[in-house]
């Protein structure tokens, strides 16, 4: 189906094509710039480009290409690098040098490599869609490849293949492809999901310990510029207990992503062993990339996790930040002349959103195995301040939410979690969890560490007013408690071996605290006198002083 | 490609910048036309939007004396800026018109002024100390080669001095200067005849592009587009290092606003377009570093925050791209403290991989930690000093007021003096054992 330009207005374009479908993809201009429909006339449509479009001219081609916007699923999509249309950036940049021309169609996929396929199932065997046929080693994963439709086997051999060719045949002569192409905006389908019952170790103890996250679930963590968002996310995605993570750099700084790509080549999964970069996908749509592809990111990276997670891996996906997406969103919007609400958002930015998360869960899948796909997102609320629609609409979706806290910041305390308003919604069940596995005293510990940084807030407005000195002996000895707590457990370098906290690490640290605490608590009572106390706690913290030194400004 | 020039004469309506043609064959988006006046003056301008065969047009100039009769011509092109190396040493106006009296250079070639992003994967870390001699900057927010660290002012402080400061102070670690390009955006003549001093005094080179307040508010949104088109055709085609300073992007911001405005699109915050965050990354996001290539463009932008708030707009979306910012205090400068560098808000998120070793100095981020700590102390004690008195504090508090007061009158302050690193250091060293706060 062709036609042509009849109008240009920034990234919008109209053709004055009948018969598209609504979200069908469509290639403008000599250049073949690609875009999607977002509305559409009887005797024309609008066509919003992934592109700069910049120097297309009207009367220029247009041709519809039948599908949606889509990504192709195989066996090779793990550790590369996209832009938001899945368009491989290392690929890109050997055809168009180190500068993002556009205008230009690469698979992300190498269909020159072979791979050895290993099939599960013989001739004769009936399939539906969904089905494990066999799979392929993906580095340290057994990739699985699964039936596209339904059908009866009729050739399906063990070997070496490229994904050009088909691994075999249906019984009526259908190719049997491992490659698959996906609509990015649909959900992948799954038998049923589960409920969120175990817990995804970050290994943040603010995290971990305070407000755990769910296998499945959805957190969302806030702060203004200078926060941390990003060195949060990023050490997550190091050291987060799951098989695979999709790291989406969405409408941020190009240097941070010239920064973790370097890293996470050199480092090692601590759970696995095996290379960072093996068990990532990276999705990076920086900034001054265009912003229709941006919007569109999001959806081509969960698509992905959603691809692996049906082979029954566990999956994260980080995108920092979700208000680019919005942002994104609204510009979308605007050039649409659609109806504003609040702050220029389209009304449909909650209802997007929360499709977009619901995407997340631990699910069965048609293929029989159990998989998960968890979300952690991070928000970029203007001037720090919570209540703007973006942070809100996601509060509302959200399984956890962690505040990023510009003071805590400031006081160079990192993760700058505000252990206050922070919230996490999988705690009940995951407190059963922890309890068991790690240390029975586990949900005690958490309550009485909770206890103690509460009674030093309060503490500490008196404080403020006699100063400390004029505090009873038994309350000064809880503030220096919290203190340790705040310093030694709460905040973590990442830029040290203490950047990555697990579980037994986390309680034992905690319990040592509290610990000394009670023993404390009781040499008070016997009338000890508070110096001595805590003079034998000095000397013991001596080694964790020193390791404070050197956090300074590192983290931010 | 067109055979001929198409020249049109069918204006419908002019509203300030904008102008409506109506019967236009084969318009691009984003072509420049050139709108000739009644009295024989010619500004170009830019196709906004096409709707069949309707085409606006926001003219780059000022619109006032245009008739509907002038004749618009079409040019097939998108905007481009000549360049060359012949460019080092000019100065030119915001539609990149030399203002020297100079004759226009010949350009090597054209490139397209919005640029392209630079592909994620071929960015090279940055992590090369630039030294700016400021202590300040250099011992505790150390900028690096490829970073883009914004100065956030307020109306009265001295940022053109310290922007000046830097301009004739920084050096390459590895030895060299940069090639300076300086983007002038709404300054007044006086500010302006300041930095061209400043600028004239240099020995490296520079190219300067200069849109004053009285010049059409469209060229303040070319002039630091041409400026980053030329500071990228200077680094990753000639291989030079390019410090671009842009002064000042609030004025930039405000003439995105009155643009959008007039174009009639939505207003987001405090009236400016929803599209801030996009257009500002457009234009910090074009410093970095290439692998494989030697040059690189680094870029110090000076915000001024209207009504000192940080939370403002443009600082706030700003902050969200740069890496980092020097936030000027009113407080320092009323005590005399030049440069008045607030360290405490100031941040250089890249500084990490600059320093130590091999960078500047072993002990650099020891040393850069302790005093931001001490200081940091120090500062929250003033609060305590407010309410209970100096005499009611402990000895060792009344001493880390001290040193708080010490840090700011003998570290941060300089004066016009330049530090070398190993000086800033040995000066954050000195004060630290004079204060016996050698350790955590």
């Amino acid at each position: 189906m062709t036609g042509q330009i009849i109008g240009i207005a920034g990234a919008t374009v109209t053709v004055d094509m009948a018969g598209l479908k609504l979200y069908e993809r469509v290639q403008v201009g000599h250049a073949g710039f690609t875009g999607e429909v977002v509305r559409l006339d009887r005797e024309r449509a609008v066509v919003q480009v992934y592109e700069d479009t910049r120097g297309l001219g009207v009367g220029e081609p247009a041709r519809g290409l039948g599908m949606p916007l889509t990504v192709q699923l195989g066996p090779g999509l793990l550790a590369g690098m996209y832009d938001g249309l899945q368009r491989p950036l290392e690929r890109w940049r050997a055809a168009q040098g180190p500068f993002i021309k556009g205008g230009i169609e690469l698979s992300p996929l190498d269909f020159a490599r072979r791979w050895r396929f290993f099939p599960l199932l013989r001739e004769g065997a009936e399939v539906v869609a969904g089905t494990v046929l066999g799979h392929v080693e993906e580095g340290p994963f057994r990739h699985l490849i699964s039936a596209a439709a339904a059908g009866k086997i009729g050739r399906l051999p063990e070997g070496e293949f490229t994904l050009a060719e088909p691994l075999g045949t249906f019984a009526d002569g259908g190719e049997i492809l491992a490659v698959q192409q996906w609509p990015v905006r649909r959900p992948r389908p799954y038998r049923k999901k589960l409920p969120a019952s175990q817990p995804l170790i970050t290994g943040q103890r603010a995290i971990d310990f305070l407000f755990p996250l769910a296998r499945g679930g959805t957190a969302i963590f806030p702060g203004g510029f200078g926060t941390g968002k990003t060195i949060l996310e990023q050490a997550i995605a190091k050291f987060a207990d799951v098989d695979l993570v999709v790291y989406v750099g969405c409408g941020e700084r190009g240097n941070e992503m010239a920064e973790l790509l370097e890293e996470f080549r050199t480092l090692t999964d601590p759970w696995r062993g095996a290379g960072l970069m093996v068990r990532t996908m990276v999705v990076v749509n920086t900034s001054n990339m265009p912003v229709a592809a941006r919007e569109a990111s999001i959806y081509t990276a969960v698509t992905m996790a959603e691809y692996y997670r049906d082979m029954g891996f566990h999956v994260l996906l980080l995108a920092d930040s979700l208000s680019r997406w919005a942002e994104a969103l609204r510009e979308i919007s605007s050039s649409l002349e659609e109806m504003p609400g609040e702050e220029g958002y389209p009304t449909y930015l909650a209802s997007r959103l929360a499709g977009f998360m619901e995407r997340a869960g631990v699910v069965e899948t048609l293929g029989g195995q159990t998989g998960s796909l968890s979300m952690i997102l991070s928000v970029s609320p203007p001037g720090g301040d919570f209540t703007e629609p973006v942070t809100q609409a996601c509060l509302r979706t959200a399984g956890a939410f962690f505040m990023l806290d510009t003071s805590l910041a400031h006081s160079r305390h990192f993760p700058a979690i505000n252990w206050f308003q922070s919230y996490s919604l999988y705690e009940k069940e995951l407190t059963g969890h922890f309890n068991e596995k790690v240390d029975p005293r586990w949900g005690e510990l958490c309550r009485r560490c909770r206890e103690v940084l509460q009674k030093e807030e309060a503490l500490r407005e008196v404080a403020e007013i006699v100063g400390v000195e004029g505090l009873q002996d038994a309350d000064r000895l809880l503030m220096k408690v919290a203190e340790r707590i705040r310093e030694d457990f709460l905040a973590q370098n990442a830029y040290t071996e203490d950047a990555f906290s697990p579980p037994d690490k986390t309680v034992a640290l905690i319990a040592g605290i509290l610990d000394f605490y009670d023993q404390a608590v009781a040499r008070l009572k016997t009338g000890a006198l508070l110096d001595e106390v805590l003079k034998g706690e000095t000397k013991a913290n001596n080694k964790d002083g020193q390791d404070r030194q050197d956090e300074g400004k590192a983290e931010t | 490609m067109r055979l001929a020039e198409h020249i049109y004469r069918t204006t419908s309506s002019i509203r300030g910048p904008l102008l409506f043609l109506e019967r236009v064959f084969s318009a691009r988006s984003g072509e420049v036309v050139r709108i000739n006046f009644p009295d024989g003056s010619v500004t170009d301008g830019e196709v906004l939007k096409i709707d069949g065969r309707t085409v606006l047009i926001q003219a780059y100039g000022e619109t006032r004396g245009l008739d509907l009769d002038a004749t618009v011509a079409f040019t097939d092109a998108v905007k481009q800026a000549p360049l060359s190396a012949d460019l080092i040493g000019r100065v030119f106006n915001g539609s990149f018109l030399p203002i020297d009296g100079l004759p226009m250079f010949i350009p090597e070639r054209w490139g397209p002024v919005t640029g392209f992003p630079i592909n994620p994967v071929a960015r090279a870390r940055p992590e090369e100390f630039i030294e700016t001699g400021c202590s300040a900057i250099d011992g505790l927010n150390t900028l690096v080669k490829g970073q883009k660290l914004p100065i956030f002012s307020c109306a009265g402080l001295p940022s053109r001095e310290l922007a000046a400061g830097i301009l004739r102070n920084a050096r390459l670690a590895a030895g060299g200067e940069f090639v300076v390009v300086f983007v002038a955006l709404g300054l007044t003549h006086h500010d302006y005849s300041y930095y061209m001093a400043v600028l004239e005094e240099m020995k490296s080179g520079f190219v300067a592009f200069v849109n004053r307040a009285h010049e059409p508010v469209v060229e303040r949104l070319l002039a630091p587009r041409f400026g980053l088109a030329a500071a990228e055709y200077l680094a990753f085609e000639m291989g030079m290092d390019v410090l671009v300073v842009v002064t000042d992007m609030t004025n930039y911001c405000d003439a995105l606003r009155e643009v959008s405005t007039a174009r009639e699109e939505l207003p987001g915050r405090r009236g400016y377009p929803g599209y801030l965050y996009s257009d500002l990354a457009s234009i910090y996001e074009r410093a970095g570093r290439i692998t494989g290539l030697s040059g690189s463009v680094t870029m110090l932008p000076v915000v001024t925050m209207p009504e000192d708030d940080i939370t403002h707009p443009i600082p706030d979306l700003t902050g969200y791209i740069t890496e980092g910012q020097l936030v000027l205090s009113r407080e320092l400068h009323q005590k005399g403290v030049f440069p008045p560098v607030d360290v405490l808000p100031s941040l250089s998120r890249l500084m990490q991989r600059g320093i130590g070793a091999g960078h500047t100095r072993e002990d650099h981020r020891r040393v850069a930690n302790l005093l931001y700590k001490h200081y940091a102390k120090g500062r929250e004690l003033r609060r305590l000093e407010a309410i209970v008195g100096r005499e009611g504090m402990l000895e060792s508090d009344r001493q880390l007021l001290d040193f708080a007061d010490t840090f700011e009158r003998e570290f941060v302050h300089q004066g016009e003096a330049r530090r070398e690193i190993g000086q800033t250091l040995d000066t954050g060293i000195a004060l630290l054992q004079r204060f016996d706060l050698e350790t955590a």
